[in-house]
């Protein structure tokens, strides 16, 4: 299903990784260092997650290699997508809130980024619904945003990012703002998606557990400017479900990210 | 935008009829009060008219006050379609650069701050009558088009403005797709108040022409009887014009709730 265990060589090669940042800085307009020097490679279809404090550059991280932001030095460079361009370049990026527009209902909302692509309306229309089908809204494709729960929100937004079919999804604290029981439900089923689409997943979040449940690699953050306190990679037997989220090497995991973020939360000043 | 009290669901019915009943109650009471003070007293009409008196004159005179009200809604309706272009127009030229916005925006504040009373001759010395009188409702109306939309045009979420970015929308999507939708709720709001606005507009340059003569909207009918000392005819004019206001915020309202019924928190009914 996954492949495993990979050599140093394969890890190294140019060509299988998905992302990779060398020496990014990024400071604000009003000086403010937010991040950096940063490194990161992230191979083709890893599931990765960064976790770190409030404010430690986790989310510019994301803008970076969505291209939403420069970086005031260093280089960030993303895999070419194969195959037949798509819009968003085979980026798809999720945000905290599900960012839909009010105005247009949920098939539209999906619909959005072929649109702008300049997708035929019939296609884009049937690729929304396979989208939303994928995240198991099938039936909800007419309604409007305000219609829906917090969670179903966040599937729609998970089917726009999709619905480009990118190599890279790109995810910023998307269940955050979700209840304890449905974000385990989207656990899952972003799990399951990881699995049949093979995309490469970078996951944001502030969150010990969610990380740890989620991905392969664990990447912890130092506070404000963000550096890489440590890199932890997630080895259990694949695939992973509710059982994982019981057992001892999961707890283990969980300390061992806990120890690793201890001194980003306590050498940070203010919060 | 608009300020409605929630009102709780519990026994929501009877609150909502009693909303409806209380100002009919109030409003018949205050005709009656009025009716038997004035017949009481015996105050002659050009004094102060009877309200059966004032509804008599509206059907005597009939013929003049319709022609008069005719002039007036048009005057409104053609400075209120002008000040929604305008203001419209002129919003998106700010929105697509902010050297113009910079170099005109001060201006537009200047025209909204004059009393237009105060400019309503002016305008009447260097333009046509009618023209005048548009001019003046227009100047009234404009600025909440303008200053809504701006604010609309500027309130789009910045998430979804990433989302357009990541996707390569032109200027043109970006703004048809997401900056107009997003702003038409604030549009609505600028126009609802603008139509009250461009009937005061046109009701205060009908008066300030009404000495130059030809004119002949509901307002001009005002100042002349006035002259006249046909005071039940001052009234049912009085009338005519408030039902005008009220009709025009209906209809804008109405509007407003059918366009955004579907998606925006404004529109949405208690159960939400």
């Amino acid at each position: 299903m996954v492949e495993r265990n990979p050599s140093p060589a394969v890890e190294a090669s140019l060509t299988a990784l998905a992302v990779s940042l060398r020496g990014v800085t990024k400071v604000y307009d009003n000086g403010v260092m937010a991040l950096g020097p940063f490194d990161l490679a992230v191979r083709k279809g890893e599931f990765i997650s960064l976790l770190g404090p409030s404010g430690c550059g986790k989310s510019t991280v994301l803008r970076l290699i969505a291209e939403l932001s420069a970086p005031s030095s260093g280089t960030v460079r993303v895999a070419r997508h194969e195959g037949v361009p798509q819009p968003g370049h085979g980026i798809g990026f999720v945000f905290q809130e599900p960012t839909l527009m009010p105005w247009a209902n949920v098939r539209e909302n999906v619909r959005l980024p072929l649109k702008l692509g300049g997708v035929p309306k019939a296609e884009g229309r049937a690729r929304a619904d396979a989208a939303l089908a994928s995240v198991g809204l099938a039936d909800f494709a007419d309604s409007f945003p305000r219609e829906l729960s917090g969670g179903m929100k966040m599937r729609v937004s998970l089917a726009r990012a999709l619905v480009t079919d990118p190599d890279i999804l790109l995810m910023d604290e998307p269940f955050a703002a979700l209840d304890e029981i449905t974000r385990f439900r989207l656990n899952n089923d972003l799990l399951a998606l990881w699995r049949s689409l093979r995309k490469t997943v970078i996951f944001v979040t502030h969150s010990v557990f969610e990380s740890v449940y989620l991905s392969q690699r664990v990447v912890v953050m130092t506070a404000r400017p963000g550096r890489i306190q440590a890199d932890i990679r997630i080895e259990t037997v694949e695939p992973r479900g509710e059982e994982f989220r019981t057992s001892a090497a999961y707890s283990d995991y969980c300390r061992r990210v806990s120890a690793a973020l201890a001194p980003s939360y306590s050498e940070q000043s203010t919060l | 935008m608009s300020a409605q009290a929630p009102v709780p669901a519990k026994s929501s019915h009877a609150q909502r009829a009693l909303r409806l009943v209380l100002p009919v109650i109030v409003f018949a009471a205050g005709l009656l009060a009025w009716e038997l003070v004035v017949r009481i007293r015996e105050i002659p009409p050009y004094v102060l008219p009877a309200p059966s008196i004032i509804v008599l004159t509206l059907i005597k005179d009939w013929a003049v006050l319709s022609q008069s009200l005719a002039t007036t809604l048009a005057t409104t309706l053609e400075g209120f379609v002008a000040a929604s272009i305008g203001g419209i127009a002129l919003a998106l030229l700010f929105n697509q650069s902010k050297w113009v916005e910079y170099s005109l925006f001060p201006y537009a504040i200047v025209l909204q701050v004059t009393p237009v009373i105060a400019i309503a001759p002016l305008l009447l010395i260097y333009l046509e009558q009618q023209t005048a009188v548009v001019v003046c409702a227009f100047i009234v109306a404009f600025f909440p088009v303008l200053s809504n939309t701006t604010l609309g045009l500027n309130s789009v979420d910045r998430n979804l403005a990433g989302l357009f970015q990541l996707y390569g929308a032109s200027k043109p999507q970006t703004l048809r797709f997401l900056k107009l939708p997003a702003a038409l709720p604030y549009i609505l709001g600028g126009l609802r108040i603008a139509g009250g606005l461009s009937l005061i507009g046109a009701v205060v340059a009908e008066i300030a022409a009404g000495t130059a003569g030809a004119g002949s909207g509901l307002a001009y009918r005002i100042a002349e009887s006035g002259y006249r000392l046909n005071i039940p005819r001052m009234f049912a004019a009085l009338l005519l014009l408030s039902l005008a206001g009220i009709v025009i915020y209906g209809v804008l309202a109405l509007v407003s709730h059918l366009v955004l019924r579907r998606w925006h928190e404004s529109a949405l009914g208690k159960e939400n």
